[in-house]
């Protein structure tokens, strides 16, 4: 358990930076709010620089009513957060840096909703995980911090590799890579072949992103971040960017049955799976996250649907869910910040100590059980009005979204009542109230969920539905209303707030009930993420072990082998008519200059001692030079002698010194047959190589080249001699190159071992 | 005009000479070796201006006529891979000058790299097949000089196991030329172009193709030929492993590319599916050995394979634009691989050591070290919009192009286990609290000459990826010009 930290009393120097520094998303809302009203009216800011022409690339951004949403919420929250951060960071040691991540951040987040090209869009997609990766991992001291981030990573890595393969295979089926040019063309691409695919890839990224079943179990581990850290990226901004993309997407791929039955069942089951897992954990930040991956399920379900009550529930909630997560995520970590714990357990009473702290979460809480008069509610009546109008499944999208919103509302009641009403188990040192800072976003937060469930009209027309109508292009009109009258979804929304009550009744039971079941479950997608990752690092290991064994005669039958193989592979079909024809000619004593040759090469492999080996080496060479000489080469075997002799005697001399061959330990039968046959494969492939090119006619004309300009132009009689320093003079000066280094690295070698 | 040719090999050597004069004054042997780097940058630059517009120029060596002397030819592919060996052998020389001893500098350090420098621009530029095998020989005994050149205990048995393995590897290639100049009766590749094309019979043509196939494959690492480079590369200076690690691989990459684009063509159901499967392989294998090691130098050269199969694939795809991502990707990676291997130098003067389970705190202590690895890292996985993003991106589109979808998504797969490792290290050595907390010198400072070419590496990637236009825009030229190889046959037959 964590110490208290000491609370802030004035605002150190340090922290000052943050200050100073939330001036920005501060600029960048009060910019969003002026292009606000003409975005209302239906024009459109677009800018665009060219950047990668060749792929479509281009530095395109658009402010339409869906971007103007995420904008808003995106500064909104980050002015908030660097605010609040100011203050519960104060101290840290890499203060520059966690601002410099978490403003970059932000400016990728906006990149990625104002971006009109898709490639622009994935190029901030992954900036944003990137970030994520090193704002989740800031803790970096701790083992757990330092897994969650690489977990979310490779994760949503993953995804951003599907989003990638989704967009190329786009682009190959055609389609435009700028975003607004989409409304035109979803026909052409929902008939495309390649459509499937597209969906199933562009669909990964969503998910892995957004945190869906089953790929959500890494949002709940990346509360190991600093908890502004956690409301900013994990609850109200950068798990939302999957749902962005799926808005994006849906006047292209979406409507059809794929998509609607594939996001409807996904969305279904996270948000209830979030939602029942809500229920089991003590730490408030866990809670308040898998709230969170309900949130985004129940998104995920409505934008499987196609109709425009569906598509306005989602991008309802998103405004209810930002407003109220945000300043829960904010208000815990005020709580943990000032108390030092954030354990259910320990915590209670805290509404004496921290009044104001009290009254922002009592509102965020209303609003998040859906109470009326909160924004809550009348997400709560959307909600249930585009479940109702799901094109596929409809009974399963309402029942879904009534057992998750009930136990919300339990969920809900534990957050505000346990750690604010309720009295703590171990008794609490005296709690001061945090600093104004951290107070701020929460108060205006939970304030504006009052404000917005009061006025719901001004609230649809000024920014859900520019938002609705930029995906949707249908454009038919949208209005939240207060009061609908009686009718169903009032229904379920009392119902939902009776069945909340019961939950809440019985937590501690149905806690109890569900974390035994969770550990009964055989199979789970983190455990088979962990049992996935070792048995993929011991399986590495393994064949690691076997390949690279260090042995030099396994490396070198390994080679030989593929060799074999790839010239086999061709070649061996033609080796017996070039064995059953052979082209036998020339003088008798050619062919026992061969069995010379051969007889040699007996000897060097089946000798006894080195020194009959080496005499057999020396017969090869003979013989080859020989054979020149038969043919009518004299310079060429000349050149062959020489060299024969000096090889010979610098392998007899290294030789000569290594222990006696019986010394050295024998090879297994086994194995000597396997290298025996493998060289036999290999001679008799090259072999018969050589017998098929010496069928095939010469080309004389570099031959004839040489023999003509020799002595007319070279002045050389010797042609070898003059190809060696004349017309191929650079290999030459290559070649002495090499007999020089050689013979250096040969004098250092001796030298240093010498030494050492 | 074209004589500016030879000097990307003629220079190095003659540096070469002038430091072996110096050899025991060890700083001036490091000026003289910085110059002879920043001239040598400086005409590759020419060299590059020189070709730019779409040109292919070449010089026929001793100005014996075609085809019986030595052309040395330079398109857009040979002249950009000159370029990046001139710009890391400058980094890498920089660096040398805080890694590398007085005694390595006595036992002829600097002439030995800039006489492989010298042997890696001849490769790039010639246009003769033996020639190339010369150019590989010398490759071959410099770094094994500069290998066995301190400490020879520790190193001899990697050494020879290097050394052996590429002998076979030289042995191969040198059977193959021997096979294809009976077949075709010449050397030179533009030469070749015209005759291999006329051979009657495709299986002889087919089956030497592939005995060269595999010659390269070994000097390019690929599976499962690569032994040579996981048995050698973890036992060296920073500053060598950087530089092998950066080039040596590539010359075999570029070997490839150079005869399966001018010279095999005709028969590319069978040759470049093997290279697709080969490209494949060493892609999955590399990055999969490297996840389960924990030595940084390790890690880093299996991923040299595993890399190495990307720009494979990318030939093996054989359209204008898998060329230009099989081009982009070899430039990204021989600068952001050879940069990681300089980090990991600084990382072990830091810490003391290369194994990740001793490292520690570095995030807190270096945070410009911590950038200078974080870039060239990323990169690596492919995060936008370094230079590795591209890379990636482009292989994984030509390979979705042409309907190859079983490689693009191993491409992507082999991406995401590159981002595991790198994101290992970073984890182990920069977050984690170090093990040592006793003995941390508070943090060792690391002077100017230690810093400066790696972070002038990390902005080469970042420029590289903000900048990817023009540079695509080049490589797509350099993919057509393989594909369409009659410029530079003009080029070197026309030119006399």
């Amino acid at each position: 358990m964590k110490t208290p930290l000491p609370p802030i009393e004035r605002v150190p120097d340090c922290c000052r930076g943050g200050l100073v520094s939330s001036i920005l998303p501060l600029l960048l809302f009060g910019l969003l709010c002026l292009a606000w009203p003409r975005v209302v009216q239906g024009n459109i800011f677009a800018v665009q620089w060219a950047w990668v022409p060749s792929l479509d690339l281009d530095l395109a951004f658009r402010l339409d009513g869906l971007g103007l949403l995420f904008g808003l919420i995106i500064t909104m929250t980050g002015f908030f957060v660097s605010l609040y951060a100011s203050s519960y960071m104060a101290g840290h040691q890499q203060l520059g840096r966690f601002f410099f991540y978490l403003h970059g951040f932000m400016l990728a987040m906006l990149g990625i909703v104002l971006s009109d090209n898709l490639f622009l869009l994935f190029i901030f997609w992954e900036a944003t995980t990137i970030l994520s990766f090193l704002l989740i991992g800031f803790d970096h001291h701790k083992t757990a911090a330092r897994e969650s981030a690489r977990q979310a990573l490779l994760i949503t890595g993953g995804g951003g590799l599907f989003l990638l393969m989704g967009i190329l295979l786009l682009k190959i089926a055609g389609e435009s890579m700028t975003i607004s040019h989409w409304a035109a063309s979803g026909d052409m691409i929902r008939d495309h072949a390649l459509y499937p695919a597209v969906f199933i890839c562009i669909l990964m990224g969503a998910m892995t992103k957004s945190a869906q079943v089953p790929f959500h179990f890494w949002l709940p581990n990346a509360m190991t971040a600093p908890t502004p850290i956690s409301a900013f990226l994990h609850a109200a901004t950068m798990v939302k960017a999957g749902i962005y993309l799926l808005m994006r997407f849906h006047p292209l791929l979406g409507g059809t049955s794929l998509w609607m039955a594939t996001l409807v069942i996904i969305g279904g089951t996270t948000a209830l799976w979030g939602a029942i897992q809500a229920l089991g954990p003590c730490d408030l930040k866990r809670i308040l996250a898998y709230t969170t991956l309900m949130a985004l399920g129940v998104l995920t379900l409505f934008l499987g649907g196609r109709t425009v009550l569906s598509l306005t529930a989602a991008a309802t909630f998103l405004m209810v869910h930002a407003l109220y997560k945000a300043a829960l995520f904010l208000a815990v970590g005020s709580i943990d910040h000032q108390t030092g714990t954030r354990n259910l357990d320990h915590l209670g009473g805290l509404v004496k100590s921290m009044p104001l702290t009290a009254l922002a979460v009592a509102a965020a809480t209303m609003s998040m059980a859906g109470f009326p008069l909160f924004f809550g509610f009348i997400g709560k009546e959307i909600m249930y009005e585009g479940a109702l109008a799901e094109d596929m499944f409809p009974v399963f999208a309402t029942v879904a979204t009534l057992f998750a919103n009930s136990l919300m509302t339990a969920v809900a009641a534990i957050i505000f009542i346990t750690p604010f009403m309720g009295f703590g188990r171990q008794k609490m040192d005296p709690v001061k109230e945090a600093p104004w800072t951290m107070r701020l976003g929460p108060a205006v937060m939970g304030l504006l969920g009052i404000v917005f469930g009061i006025m719901p009209e001004w609230v649809s027309a000024h920014l859900i539905q520019p938002a609705v109508f930029s995906f949707q292009p249908d454009r038919e009109e949208i209005r939240l209303v207060f009061f609908h009258g009686i009718n169903l979804p009032l229904v379920l929304s009392i119902l939902t707030l009776t069945l909340g009550s019961v939950i809440y009744r019985y937590r501690t039971f149905l806690r109890h009930r569900m974390n035994t079941a969770i550990d009964r479950l055989w199979i789970t997608t983190p455990g088979l993420y962990q049992s996935g990752l070792d048995n993929f690092l011991r399986n590495a290991g393994i064949f690691t072990n076997t390949i690279q064994n260090g042995s030099l005669h396994f490396y070198l039958f390994i080679i030989i082998l593929t060799l074999v193989m790839a010239v086999g592979w061709v070649w061996l079909p033609h080796v017996p008519g070039i064995l059953i024809f052979p082209v036998i000619s020339g003088p008798l004593i050619a062919i026992g200059l061969f069995a010379f040759i051969l007889a040699s090469t007996g000897v060097v492999v089946f000798a006894k001692k080195r020194l009959s080996a080496i005499g057999g080496l020396g017969g090869v060479g003979a013989g080859v030079a020989l054979t020149f000489m038969i043919f009518g080469a004299p310079d060429i075997a000349l050149t062959q002698l020489l060299v024969e002799t000096l090889t010979l005697i610098f392998i007899s001399l290294v030789l000569l010194r290594l222990p006696p061959m019986d010394a050295v330990k024998k090879r297994s039968r086994s194995r000597t047959i396997r290298d025996a046959c493998l060289s036999l494969v290999a001679g008799l492939l090259l072999t018969t190589l050589m017998m098929g090119i010496l069928q095939v006619p010469l080309d004389r004309n570099l031959t004839a080249f040489f023999e003509a300009n020799s002595y007319i132009a070279a002045h050389g009689r010797n042609i070898v001699n003059v190809i060696l320093v004349d017309f191929r003079s650079l290999d030459t000066l290559g070649e002495i190159c090499v007999v020089v280094l050689a013979a250096w690295a040969s004098v250092t070698l001796i030298r240093r071992t010498k030494e050492g | 005009m074209t004589n500016l040719l030879i000097l990307p090999i003629l220079l190095p050597m003659v540096f070469a000479v002038l430091t072996i004069l110096f050899r025991t004054h060890h700083r001036h042997a490091n000026t003289m070796a910085i110059i002879g780097a920043v001239l040598h940058l400086f005409v590759s630059c020419l060299l590059m201006a020189a070709v730019l517009d779409r040109k292919v120029i070449s010089l026929w060596v001793g100005s014996w006529p075609s085809p019986a002397g030595i052309s040395l030819v330079a398109d857009y592919l040979g002249a950009i891979m000159v370029l990046v060996t001139a710009v890391l052998h400058t980094a890498v020389v920089v660096y040398a000058r805080i890694d590398i001893t007085v005694r390595q500098i006595q036992s002829g350090f600097y002439p030995f790299m800039l006489l492989l420098t010298a042997a890696i621009c001849g490769a790039f530029l010639t246009g003769d097949l033996f020639n190339l095998y010369v150019w590989f020989e010398v490759m071959l005994m410099t770094s094994f000089g500069i290998m066995v050149m301190e400490n020879p205990a520790g190193r001899l048995t990697n050494a020879v196991k290097y050394v052996t393995l590429n002998l076979v590897s030289t042995m191969v290639l040198l059977t193959g030329i021997g096979l294809l100049y009976g077949l075709t009766g010449t050397l030179n590749l533009a030469d070749l172009h015209d005759k291999a094309a006329r051979v009657e019979n495709t299986a002889l043509l087919t089956s030497t193709a592939l005995m060269l196939m595999t010659a390269f494959g070994i000097k390019a690492a690929l599976f499962p030929l690569f032994f040579w480079l996981p048995a050698s590369y973890h036992t060296l200076p920073a500053s060598v492993a950087a530089f092998f690690g950066g080039m040596l691989t590539k010359v075999g990459v570029y070997a490839l590319i150079r005869l399966f684009t001018l010279v095999f063509v005709t028969q590319t159901h069978i040759t470049h599916t093997a290279l697709m499967i080969a490209g494949i392989l060493t892609m999955v294998s590399g990055v999969v050995t490297a996840a389960s090691q924990m030595d940084i130098r390790r890690i880093l050269s299996f991923h040299i394979i595993s890399q190495v199969g990307y720009m494979v694939l990318g030939l093996s795809v054989l359209t204008p634009l898998a060329l230009a991502a099989a081009l982009i990707f070899m430039v990204h990676n021989i600068i952001a691989k050879a940069n990681l291997f300089l980090v990991g130098g600084l990382m072990h003067r830091v810490t003391g050591s290369f194994h990740l389970t001793q490292m520690g705190s570095l995030y807190k202590t270096h945070g410009l070290l911590s950038l200078a690895f974080f870039i060239p890292a990323f990169s690596l996985a492919g995060f936008p919009p370094l230079s590795g993003f591209w890379g990636k991106l482009l292989i994984i589109y030509a390979c979705l192009e042409s309907r190859h979808y079983l490689s693009a998504a191993l491409a992507a797969l082999v991406g995401l286990l590159t981002l595991f490792s790198m994101v290992k290290i970073w984890s182990e050595a920069f977050w984690k609290p170090s093990p040592r907390s006793d003995t941390t010198p508070a943090g060792e400072k690391l002077s100017f000459w230690s810093l400066a070419p790696v972070l002038c590496l990390c902005l080469f990637t970042v420029l590289l990826g903000l900048f990817i236009e023009p540079v695509l825009q080049l490589a797509l030229v350099a993919g057509e010009q393989l594909l369409n190889p009659a410029a530079y046959i003009l080029a070197v037959k026309g030119g006399g």
